[in-house]
Formats: C-alpha cells, structure tokens, sequence
C-alpha cells in the first residue's frame, strides 16, 4: 500500500529573558549546578511566582510575527507529576487559553512552490531542571538552574508532509525567533528543542492513523534521521497488518533508531487546573501596538525586499534571509553601496564554501561584511579580476592584511589593465611563439587559449582578462 | 500586665511606666509557666524575642516609635521565619528552617512588634479543631478538655490565655474566625487579596488569607495597618490604598443596615449559641443599627464547595513536600517511588492526606468536569448571592460556628461532622470577603461568637461595627479564670 506521512511538531523555544519566568533568578547558561536557582526554583514552602513581563512580549512578538490569534485572557495552569527536577511537583504552564492562538507559516518546498503551514498555538511555561545520572554512583544529581526557564511552546497543525517538510517548518520557526531576538536558538545548549508527531496513514484517506511522539530533537539531521527512520518503522507495522501504538520514543542517536520511553506512563493524568497563585494573564490592545512597533523586519518581508529593490532570485534572496544573521551580513555590504547581486554571488558563494569548509557560523567568518564589500568594490571598479579577487579573499580568510587594498598592494595583485604593458607581454609570446601565430592565423581559432593562458602565466594573473583578449585578437589579426 | 490590649500597651510603652524588654520578659514568663497545659506555641525564641525588644526600646528612646513598637506577639506557624523552625503543624516540615521571612512577619516586625514565638495549628492548617497537629492537641483555656478551634488554635488560645497580646492567623474556610470564637478573642479575616501570602504556607491558595487574631477590634485594627497593602511578589495581592482601620472605629452606627441570614439559625445552630448571637444583634439594634432578614439561596452549597476546591488545590500545593530538597524523607529508600511513597506517606497526617486523595480525584480526567469545574461554578453563584446582598445591607451578622468548643477527641473520627463547624465561616472565604469573629457572649460556660462579614475590602466599617459593639459590653475583655 502506499502511505502518507503526517507529521505534526512541537517546538520548546527557550525565550531570551535576562530572569526567569516567575522568578528573578538569571537564566545563564553554564554556571555551577544550583546556583541560578532562588526559593521560587526551588519550590520552597510559601513562596509564589510573579510572571515575567519580557516573556509576555517575547510571546505576543511571536504571536503577531505568524498572524496569529492573540485572545485577550490567557490563563496559567499547573501540570500536576512528581519527578526530582520539577522542584512544585507541578509545572506552570498555559492549558486551555494559552497566550497565541491559532496563526500560520509559509515553507519553500522543494519543487519551488510555498506552502501554508497552520500553528495551532503557543502557550507560555517554565523548564524543569535537568537530573543527572552519570557522576553519581547508585544515585542522581539534580541541577535546579534551569527550573523556571522561560520556554514558548509552538505547536503546529499536522500539515506536514514530509521529513524535508518538517524541516523546513523547524528551520522556518528557528529563523523566526532569532529574528525576533526572543530566542538565541542555540540547540546545542538546549535554547530550541523539537519533539515531533508522526503518523502514516493510506493515501487518499482522510483521517489520521495512530502516531508516535519522537521527544527531544536538538539538530535538524536527527530530525531529518529520526523521521525517517519512524516512517519505515511504522510502514513495516502497518504492512504486516500490525498496530502502531500511541506512544513517546527517543531518538538514539548512536544506533540512528527510535525506541519506546515510557510506554505505560503514556497514561498519566496530569490534572491540570487554573493556577491560583496567578491572575489570568491581559494582553490588551494597547500592548499589542506596543509590541507591533517593536516587531523587526520579518523573514518573509526582507526577501520580498530583495527579490522587488535589488533585483535578486527569489531562491538568492530565501537563501540570504534564511538566518538574520546572514541577511544582516549582507546588508552590512549593502550599506557600504556595493553591487547587490555581486555581493549575494560573494556571499553565496565563495564566503558560504569557506564558512562551510571551516564549519564556521557566518557569525565566526574572519572575513567582515565590510572587507568583503570592499573586495566586491575593487572587482566592479576593475582593479580586481575574479581570479585574483578569489586570491585576495583567501588571504583576507587567513588574515593576511586589514583591508583589500593593503592586501592588493603587499601582495602585488593588481590587475593589469595597462595596454602598453599587456602589449609588452603580448609581443613577447608571439614572438617566442611563431608556429603558433602561423597555425592561428590559418583558421586554428582554438589556439586562442593557449595565448591567453601564457600571457596571463607572463602576467602573473594579474592581467585584466577583457582587455588582454582584446590585444591579443586585434594582434594576432596582424 | 498581660491583660492590657495592644491600645493600653502602646500607651503604657510610650509613658515609659514599662519598657519593651520588660513586657516581653513577661510573657516570656508567662508562656513558660503556663502554656504546658495548653500547648499553643511549638517554638518560643526568647533570646531574639529579648534582642528584639532591646532594639524597640532603642527605637522608642530615639523618638521613632510607632503604635505597635516593642510590642510582643506570637505568629502562626504557618508563616516563614527566617532562621526560626517553620513546620505547619506537620511531621514533614519538623526541621525546615526557612530562609526567609513571610512578609507578614516582616511588617509587623517593621512595625517593631516582637516574637515571642511560633503557635501550634492544624497540621498545614487543615482542621477545625487542633488536633491535626503533628505537635499535639492544643486545649481550650477555658476548659482544657475541650478543643480550641482550628486551624489557628494555637495563636487563639495563647491570645485566650493572654499569653500573648496578639497574634497572627489564616484563615482558608474560618481557621482565624472559628477559633477566636471558640476561644473568646476578636479576630478578622481581611478581603482576599489585602495582606499579601508571601512566605505563608499555602493550603488553598485562592482561599488562603492572613489575618490578626486580637482582644478587641481596636487592635485588629491597629495590626491590619501594618500587615495591609499590596506585594510585589504576590501577584494576587491587590494594589490598592490601604486606609487606617482605626479612623472610623468610633461612627456611630445609626441607620446601619445589618443583613441577617435566616438560614443560618435554623437545624444544625446551638440553642445557647443562637440565644447569645441574638442578644449581641439585639445590642447593634439598640445602637441604631436596622436588622434585615437577608436570603443567602446557595448558602447550603458552600461546605461542598469548599471541600473540592480547598482540597484540588491542596493536592497540588503540597506536592512540592517530596522528600526530595528538604523536609522529611524515608530512611534509605531503594528507589524514587519508594522515597516518595514513603516520606509523603510517613510525613503526613490522616486528615492531611484525606484532603490530598480528595483533592486529586475531583482533579482527575472523567471527574474534573463534574466537581472541580462545577465547584467553581457553585462558588460563583455563592459570591454572587453576597454581591446581591451587599447592594441592600451594609454588613451582614450571624454565628460564627454553630457550637462552643466541643471535646477534644469529639468529632476527631468523623471529617463530616468537623467539616460542618465551619458552614458559616466557608462561604465568605469562597466569596473572598472580609469576615470576623468577635466575642459576644458565653453558653454553659464556654464563649460565643458573633460574626460579622463585610463587602470587599470594607474592614473599616466591620471594624467600626466591632468596635462599637465592644465598647458596650465586656465580653472581649474576660478571660479564663486559670489565666486571669
């Protein structure tokens, strides 16, 4: 039979605040255990939570970015289990009104076409703290920093429909939130987590088939692997007539497999009811207008951007946008007024193959926006070929000069675009090369290249290509 | 000296014909001699108590001295004390030292008050009668076999006893008004929200209210003043002015209009209880007050109601007690269910753990609907029968508790009938009004208490009503033969 994926995500974005969601206790990744964790963390007896108002924005700035819904009343509810890490016993979080409503996304698909992605909602909670297991024979440690961490849980319709659909969707809400600055979207530290729904049912049916929740993803290729990996799961279930059990799996890296988490506990109760030391939250109009002012140019606004005022593909101006750190490179060059689709080939090219050769974020690049747009400049203005342009960016990657002119002045690349000097050169191979000149000037058209080739070797490389072909046509023509 | 009211100690303090350290000297004293055959305090700190009253004579020498300044009380168990043991009545917090003062105690020691010591309760302030405590049983200074009211026994019978000017209680379902009834003292429970619960052990936090358990109503007053206001750390502190209580003690009380519940004197109301609250709303007649029978309809809804929503929300506040960062934990548990299992099940008491399992099922899938959801819904229509109340009365009197003190160990084995001592004080907690309990009278020998429930945030005026009450009888001023 043949079989549709269906593929729902839930994204645990960890908000950017400088304190906790109902405490003052810093949110720093990294210090010693239990240190960034007050009475409030830690559950203490009689303390109580006041919710931060950051968070609020960061979410009504999330909200708005996707045209979502954003309902007046929101209200806090507790999520009642007994676990170490979860100091209350209960976790705060938002059950039936949470703060964003319903809204959407758009995802490029592969084949060049968008498609319209549902989020269903996205409720305000707290972290748990992390258990650790290793380090501490016949026992556990457990380290409370985290606990009261501000997370956005964003959580989509089931509308994808493919592992590469899927990450598109993620890569789409990771840009997202950096773009808003809400979220440092560092998955390494566990800032952007992803725990993904899959299901298969029968081509062309219309209702959902049982699904499995693949919990904790934190890089889009396991996702990519994990998906993957589930479908065949699934369909080998499904084929031999078995049932796919609603169940939380864990992805295991290691073997590339998913397995079962906790099976029966799939049952718990969590009793979730109004949180009472928390007045339902008031989004109102006057903060809606408030966080709107401060939303920042989005994704999708910034590529329309480049495709209408610059001329750029709409793929250049996705691949450009596709992080604001990189569209915010680019536009760094832009303001040093050099050519805009020169500059997106720099950056898409060879910038992007050094970065990627280096596994460097475009963050890390050695080479500045503003030496790449002066690099960009010296090419438009004709001081540089694209050869020795290459040679002055390798050298500016390993930091041989500060700027591109010291460096095309110490390392001696000028372009040659002198027609005495070119004419020099020319003369030179003709006359070291005469049965060539012959054979040329009898009809062999492709000898061309082999004078070009020795007078850019005579030239050092540095001659201006246009001009040089031009000599050599009108002198070879004798 | 130990039977002056807070009023009389301010001016005694400020005449300098006592000092601080002397007073609290006092009652250091007195608890020390006394409180074996009540056992209304688990901690007495004498040596900051002393510390404490050096540092308000000080202040007093200095001319800074307020109302209250230098003036001993006990707080409540149930309120944090920074490097003082806070256990809530309960086993499982016998050696949690807080880390931090509720703020609660934190005013009043602004306000210069000194503490003498933590008093006995409930355990987690569950029970009407004292007997849950993990501390023992607090008898009734005036018959020690009988019970003094829960949960703030302790605080009422050490106020009783006048072994302590005043102190501190909370009040969930009546746990400030029911014992200041049962033991004679005057004590208020404010509106929802006026006195913030930073620090205050939660039971039911929607219904959970601090509040000052006094001889008179002028001292109520007086202590309302320093614990009132809004917190920045509790967000359902209200912010809002917070007036003196003490401005409108004194308005006459001509053409008041005093609602009075008819429901609440039929089945289930002591004879002798009925027959003194009847005389003391005689006495707010005579004062010019007009008594209007007002209809409460959802009123026999209230001991339901209270008794799914407190214990929903008890279940979930006392899950953070797991044996796992403080508190009481299993001897060598083999693993985490185990440690769970058994320090919860060591750590608490029965009526605890009633409430917790009670709390849990109207909580849970298939049950939520029917009792959780429906309980916030009869508690609505019980707020909204008040709210139509208010609108034709200005405050509105009855009984506090439906009995004087019963036995200790009467009612200990059947919940139902200890529940039903508090069906008159539950509903004005539900309803997140202020209430309070004064003494009105005495039947075969044990006190009796009036009632007074007021709109939101108008203790002014229930004060006013109390005050002017008890400067025409003398009911407040009596105490036990054994402790006079």
């Amino acid at each position: 039979m043949e079989w549709e994926t269906v593929i729902g995500l839930e994204i645990h974005a960890q908000l950017a605040t400088k304190s906790k969601i109902f405490s003052a206790a810093s949110t720093a990744f990294g210090a010693e255990p239990n240190t960034q964790a007050c009475a409030i963390d830690l559950g203490m007896p009689g303390v109580l939570p006041v919710l931060n108002q950051d968070a609020v924005r960061m979410a009504v700035m999330f909200g708005l970015a996707i045209e979502a819904e954003i309902g007046e009343k929101s209200v806090f509810a507790r999520k009642n289990y007994f676990y170490p890490d979860l100091p209350k016993g209960y976790q705060i979080s938002q059950f039936e009104l949470p703060v964003v409503g319903k809204g959407h996304v758009e995802i490029d698909l592969e084949d060049g076409k968008t498609k319209r992605i549902g989020v269903t909602r996205a409720h305000l909670e707290e972290d748990a703290g992390k258990s650790l297991h290793e380090d501490f024979q016949g026992a556990s440690g457990i380290d409370l920093n985290r606990a009261g961490t501000p997370l956005l849980e964003i959580v989509s319709e089931p509308d994808l429909r493919s592992a590469a659909e899927a990450i598109a969707y993620a890569k789409k809400i990771h840009s997202l939130v950096r773009y808003l600055e809400i979220c440092d979207g560092n998955m390494q530290e566990g800032s952007f987590r992803m725990d993904v729904n899959v299901s298969l049912r029968p081509k062309g049916q219309d209702k959902f088939g049982t699904r499995a929740e693949i919990k904790n993803l934190n890089s889009f290729r396991f996702m990519d692997k994990a998906i993957a990996y589930e479908v065949e799961r699934q369909a080998d279930i499904l084929e031999s007539g078995g049932k796919v059990i609603q169940e939380t799996r864990l992805y295991d890296t290691v073997k590339g497999e998913t397995r079962s988490m906790r099976g029966k506990e799939e049952a718990n109760d969590y009793r979730y009811f109004p949180d009472p030391d928390l007045l339902p939250l008031i989004v109102d109009a006057e903060l809606k207008a408030q966080v709107r002012e401060q939303l920042p140019e989005l994704p999708d606004e910034k590529r329309e951007r480049f495709v209408l005022h610059l001329g750029l593909s709409r793929y250049d101006a996705g691949v450009l946008t596709s992080s604001r750190e990189l569209a915010d490179y680019y536009e760094v060059m832009l303001a040093e007024g050099v050519d805009a689709k020169l500059s997106a080939n720099w950056v898409m090219g060879d910038l992007a193959a050094f970065l990627n050769k280096d596994a460097l974020e475009i963050t890390q690049s050695p080479v500045s926006a503003q030496q790449l747009a002066q690099l960009v400049a010296r090419i438009s203005d004709n001081t540089l070929s694209g050869t020795l342009a290459k040679k002055v960016f390798e050298h500016l990657w390993n930091r041989d000069g500060e700027t591109v002119d010291a460096i095309i002045e110490s390392k001696g690349l000028k372009q040659i675009s002198d027609s005495g000097a070119l004419e020099q050169i020319i003369d030179a191979i003709m006359a070291a090369n005469p049965q060539q000149v012959e054979q040329f000037r009898a009809g062999k058209d492709k000898l061309m290249g082999f004078f070009v080739g020795q007078a850019m070797k005579a030239s050092k490389g540095q001659a201006n290509p246009a001009q040089l072909n031009e000599l050599l046509k009108k002198k070879l023509a004798g | 000296m130990h039977d002056l009211t807070l009023r009389e100690l301010s001016a005694k303090l400020a005449a300098g014909t006592t000092s601080s350290v002397e007073l609290t000297q006092h009652f250091l004293d007195r608890i020390a001699a006394e409180d074996a055959k009540i056992n209304s305090f688990v901690s007495v700190t004498a040596e900051s108590a002393l510390t404490a009253a050096q540092a308000a004579d000080s202040v007093r020498a200095a001319g800074k001295a307020g109302p209250l300044t230098g003036i001993p009380l006990a707080h409540k168990d149930i309120f944090c004390t920074q490097g003082v043991r806070t256990a809530c009545g309960s086993k499982m917090l016998d050696t949690f030292v807080a880390p931090y003062n509720a703020h609660v105690v934190d005013r009043l020691a602004a306000a210069g008050m000194v503490m003498l010591g933590k008093t006995n309760m409930d355990e987690f302030a569950m029970g009407s009668s004292n007997e849950t405590s993990f501390y023992g049983a607090v008898a009734n200074p005036w018959d020690l076999t009988k019970v003094p009211g829960g949960s703030s026994g302790g605080s009422a019978a050490a106020v009783a006893a006048r072994l302590a000017p005043a102190a501190t209680g909370t009040d969930t379902g009546g746990s400030i008004r029911q014992p200041a009834a049962l033991c004679g003292i005057t004590g208020l429970k404010p509106t929802y929200g006026r006195i913030s619960r930073w620090g205050m052990i939660a039971f039911a936090s929607s219904l959970d209210q601090a509040g000052p358990m006094t001889q008179t109503a002028e001292d109520a007053a007086l202590m309302l003043n320093a614990m009132a206001g809004f917190d920045e750390r509790d967000s359902t502190s209200v912010q809002r002015d917070v007036p003196d209580y003490t401005a409108e003690l004194n308005n006459d009380l001509n053409g008041l209009r005093v609602g009075i519940p008819k429901s609440w004197f039929g089945a289930g109301l002591d004879d002798g209880v009925a027959t003194q609250v009847r005389m003391a709303l005689a006495e707010l007649e005579k004062q010019g007050a007009k008594l209007v029978e007002i209809d409460l309809p959802n009123a026999d809804l209230a001991v339901p109601t209270y008794y799914v929503l407190a214990p929903a929300e008890a279940s979930s506040n006392l899950s953070r007690f797991d044996g796992v960062r403080y508190g009481h934990r299993c001897d060598a548990p083999h693993d985490l269910t185990d440690l769970y299992k058994r320090s919860r099940a060591e750590g608490f008491g029965s009526e605890v753990k009633r409430r917790i399992l009670v709390g849990t099922y109207v909580l849970s899938a298939g049950y939520y609907d029917a009792y959780y959801l429906k309980a916030l819904k009869t508690r609505r229509l019980i707020a909204e029968d008040f709210a139509k109340a208010f609108a034709e009365v200005d405050v509105i009197a009855g009984p506090t508790a439906p009995t004087t003190a019963f036995g200790i160990g009467e009612k200990s084995d059947d919940p139902v009938t200890m529940y039903l001592s508090d069906i008159y004080t539950i509903a004005v907690n539900l309803a997140g009004l202020p209430g309070m309990s004064i003494p009105c009278g005495e039947s075969a020998g044990m006190p009796v208490g009036l009632q007074l429930i007021g709109n939101l945030f108008d203790e002014s005026r229930l004060l006013n009503v109390a005050h002017r009450y008890q400067q025409a009888t003398d009911w407040h001023r009596r105490i036990p033969a054994a402790y006079a």
